[in-house]
């Protein structure tokens, strides 16, 4: 299965809206819970992310009886340094962003801790691609 | 405990989403940072904050936590509790600090 969503830049109100759809679709084929909430907090902080820093971003859903991987492909200034985005509490996040709560510099590396394969690559000023596999039996 | 038990120990308004008020509650977690909550909160904890936009209510929902208390009286952003009450996850809030409400909270489900 094949799925596509759009993230418009700076929409903070429409931010989760593909995690949650990629939740309810997991638990209608009944993957196990646990392999679920991970899926959940690293598609949701990669949307997250899109929104906060890109123009706009697509994300790509492929799904079969093992796996599932998510595509996050933004338009945005990308990253020039990915080592230290991947560091905990360093964040590029403007002041507005921070006082809702995001921004913490949380967000890469809740990825890397939850997601079974977490790949990400940038180009500065072109966007920033990031691939989320998760293995349903592991 | 469900949610409705905690609302009436500890004088909670519920602001929205009372279709949850019969949700079970394992326990709590204090946060204002959105990622922190996303990556240390377990489902059916209640979640004690003082952010009030929408965006509570999507990790809220994601998170399948059983409520979200505002303290300090904080109010919620009005499509903060559209969601709240689209999703059966109940706003309670509080006059309370974040401090004093978790003690008491704490105390009644340990």
């Amino acid at each position: 299965m094949h799925f596509e969503y759009q993230i418009e830049g700076g929409n903070f109100t429409r931010a989760g809206f593909a995690s949650s759809e990629i939740k309810k679709m997991m638990k209608q084929l009944n993957v196990d819970m646990g392999v679920i909430k991970r899926t959940v907090v690293s598609t949701y902080e990669a949307e997250v992310n899109v929104v906060a820093h890109a123009f706009s971003g697509t994300i790509y859903v492929d799904l079969d009886e093992e796996k599932i991987v998510i595509q996050l492909q933004d338009q945005g200034p990308g990253i020039p340094d990915i080592d230290q985005a991947m560091k905990e509490g360093f964040s590029t996040a403007s002041s507005a962003v921070r006082e809702m709560g995001f921004g913490a510099g949380m967000g890469l590396p809740n990825i890397k801790r939850n997601a079974d394969d977490f790949q990400i690559t940038s180009e500065v000023n072109k966007g920033t691609n990031v691939k989320i596999t998760m293995f349903f039996n592991k | 405990m469900t949610v409705n038990e905690i609302k009436e120990r500890l004088s909670l308004t519920i602001l929205g989403g009372q279709k949850g008020l019969n949700n079970q509650v394992s326990g709590g977690y204090v946060s204002d940072l959105l990622s922190d909550v996303m990556g240390n909160a377990d489902a059916a904890q209640v979640w004690i904050t003082l952010q009030t936009h929408k965006n509570v209510m999507a990790i809220a929902s994601l998170k399948d936590l059983a409520a979200v208390i505002l303290i300090n009286n904080h109010q919620p952003d009005e499509d903060m509790l559209g969601q709240s009450n689209e999703e059966g996850i109940p706003v309670l809030a509080t006059s309370l600090s974040a401090f004093e409400v978790t003690g008491k909270l704490y105390e009644l489900l340990k």
